[in-house]
């Protein structure tokens, strides 16, 4: 590589770096999404430049039907599937890298890294660790895709022997790698693959769809290690220091989610966690009565309330209430009252999810708060809105030490005057556990689609 | 001044031998040093560094911003897009030239569709008025 090229590289690097940190305010954030562009920009054209790339025909043509999919899809989706829509991206990562790597054996001489059946021990190892990963990546993340778009059930699917099987594919796959480094045969190289495929829809077809969140991170994680994999082949640090990024940022992500559950990383990953099954396992019949209350009720109370915190859920983005909510805060505000929103970090099924859909419904970054910011407040607060929530609100999860969800920092809406909690019947939360604060005192339930409720506040409000 | 002038030829000879010393000690230097074996453990070390700066760089992105987050780092991991590059560059067709073609056209689907997916979300983050 010419020094002028690790140059270029090295700016790409450094606007990747500068991109995220753009992140750490919305301010700031849309310069920081621009220098990533740019970064990407500057490492594509470098990349042509190189005196080994001739076929700019072929390759403008396949970048530009990869530019036209890409775009038209962002352009389109909704932001309540965001989720499965970044697993299916992370999925062609890990596609490009299993092409990328097997392009590498079938041609070393244009990755200087040898002949066809002379390529160096090292750069072997390289070549099939990042496509072991890179396969896992792609059929683990078809999966989450899958579950997350409904195409696969979003229960846990466990049976007997599960795990074991898992480990004997493991090793499997490290012996197959031992194997190719030796022989470079082209028959180990696919069957590699081949493993990687199958082991990654194992690993994820037994996590729940609530667990998604850390998945998705997890998965983005991967795509990130496959990257880094790749740029050891390619002696190319760029690569290396972003994969390196997508890496870390990926495993922060999920650590932060399994904290949000108070679960460990390995307890999500064995899965079996929720469904069905859990929620007819913890279906301890309960005879307690919930109050009940309607729409015109709640309209009517929290007209006459100064401060009013409403807590969003996974439901909310279901129901796709997000708009008609924000129009009901308006209107509140409107009154004189305070709305702010409280974000659990484990809310909806991607990290930050909430922030994005209040934020396309016009709420102003300010006024949605996270966890820890907020959650003294509800001790001063004349009504909590609970929409879409249900397992973030347990106050099980502090004094319960019996039940699944012991132990996970939940927002304290039983400390406010009164709750309100929108939702569709008495079912369980994904943990399969009864919620305490359906049966308090201060607590009234609005049954119906989350929807149709605000609609029917909002209605209530303008009367 | 013809004995300066004398001189400075002769300083300007000894430094183009000691300038063609110097070059063919660099390049003797990096055929045994420059191999490929040696890159791992650069690598590794650039990989580590790189950890610890992700590390800090994401602990300071706003829990607010962690869907932008997954959008960007989804788009900047595909800068495996320079191995594509280079496994579709070369004339002549056969079965590598074509697995570097998929890559491209997947790490593209991923460019764009990730920064611009980004980009939607981050113009919807907006201030109180």
């Amino acid at each position: 590589m010419s020094t002028l090229t690790t140059a270029a590289y090295l700016v790409s690097s450094v606007l990747f770096i500068l991109s995220l940190r753009g992140l750490s305010h919305p301010s700031t954030a849309r310069r920081g999404n621009f220098l990533g562009i740019l970064g990407m920009a500057i490492a594509i054209v470098t990349t042509l430049s190189n005196p080994g790339v001739l076929s700019y025909k072929e390759i403008g043509i396949a970048f530009l039907i990869g530019g036209l999919i890409g775009t038209s899809i962002a352009v389109k989706i909704q932001m309540t599937a965001l989720p499965q829509l970044v697993a299916a991206f992370h999925s062609l990562v890990g596609l490009a890298a299993v092409f990328v790597a097997a392009s590498a054996y079938y041609n070393p001489s244009a990755f200087n890294i040898g002949a066809v059946g002379s390529i160096p021990m090292g750069s072997l190892i390289e070549m099939s660790i990042g496509t072991a990963i890179g396969a896992v990546t792609f059929t683990g993340s078809i999966i989450a895709f899958g579950k997350l778009q409904g195409f696969v059930s979003g229960n846990p699917l466990v049976f007997k022997g599960q795990h074991f099987i898992n480990l004997l594919l493991g090793l499997g796959i490290i012996a197959l790698i031992v194997k190719f480094c030796i022989d470079q045969n082209q028959e180990l190289f696919w069957l590699i693959v081949f493993a990687s495929f199958v082991i990654g829809v194992l690993l994820i077809v037994p996590i729940g769809g609530a667990d998604m969140p850390v998945i998705v991170s997890m998965l983005n994680s991967y795509s990130g290690w496959a990257a880094a994999g790749i740029g050891f082949t390619l002696s190319n640090n760029l690569l290396i220091i972003t994969g390196a990024l997508v890496g870390s940022s990926g495993a922060i992500l999920s650590y932060i989610m399994c904290k949000g559950m108070n679960r460990s990383f390995l307890n999500v990953l064995l899965g079996g966690f929720g469904g069905e099954q859990a929620a007819s396992a913890g279906g301890v019949k309960d005879d307690r009565q919930a109050k009940q209350g309607n729409a015109a009720d709640a309209a009517f109370m929290m007209k006459n309330s100064k401060t009013i915190i409403i807590v969003p859920g996974y439901g909310m983005a279901v129901a796709q209430a997000q708009h008609a909510l924000r129009e009901m805060g308006d209107l509140l505000k409107a009154a004189g009252a305070e709305v702010r929103y409280a974000i659990h970090p484990v809310a909806g099924r991607m990290p930050g999810h909430m922030n994005v859909l209040l934020a396309e419904a016009n709420v102003p970054y300010d006024e949605v708060l996270e966890l820890d910011e907020i959650n003294r407040d509800f001790s001063e607060t004349d009504v909590a809105f609970v929409i879409g929530a249900n397992d973030v609100t347990n106050p099980a999860a502090k004094t319960d030490k019996t039940s699944a969800i012991y132990g996970m920092p939940i927002l304290d809406v039983e400390n406010a005057g009164q709750v309100f909690f929108v939702k569709r019947g008495m079912a369980s939360g994904y943990a399969g556990v009864q919620n305490e604060l359906f049966f308090r005192d201060n607590t009234l339930m609005l049954f119906g689609d989350a929807k149709k409720v605000c609609e029917d506040i909002i209605k209530g409000l303008e009367n | 001044m013809s004995e300066i002038s004398n001189q400075l030829e002769s300083l300007s000879y000894k430094a183009q031998q000691i300038a063609n010393e110097a070059s063919q000690l660099a390049s003797s230097v990096a055929e045994t040093s420059g191999g490929h074996s040696d890159f791992i453990i650069f690598g590794i070390t650039v990989l580590v560094l790189a950890c610890f700066v992700g590390y800090y760089v994401v602990w300071s992105v706003t829990p607010a911003l962690h869907s932008p987050l997954m959008g960007v780092t989804n788009a900047i991991s595909s800068v495996i897009i320079v191995g594509a590059l280079l496994a579709a560059g070369p004339v002549d067709t056969n079965i590598s030239k074509y697995f570097g073609l998929v890559a491209v056209t997947l790490a593209a689907v991923n460019i764009f569709g990730g920064f611009v997916v980004t980009n939607r979300m981050l113009s919807m983050f907006k201030k109180k008025q």
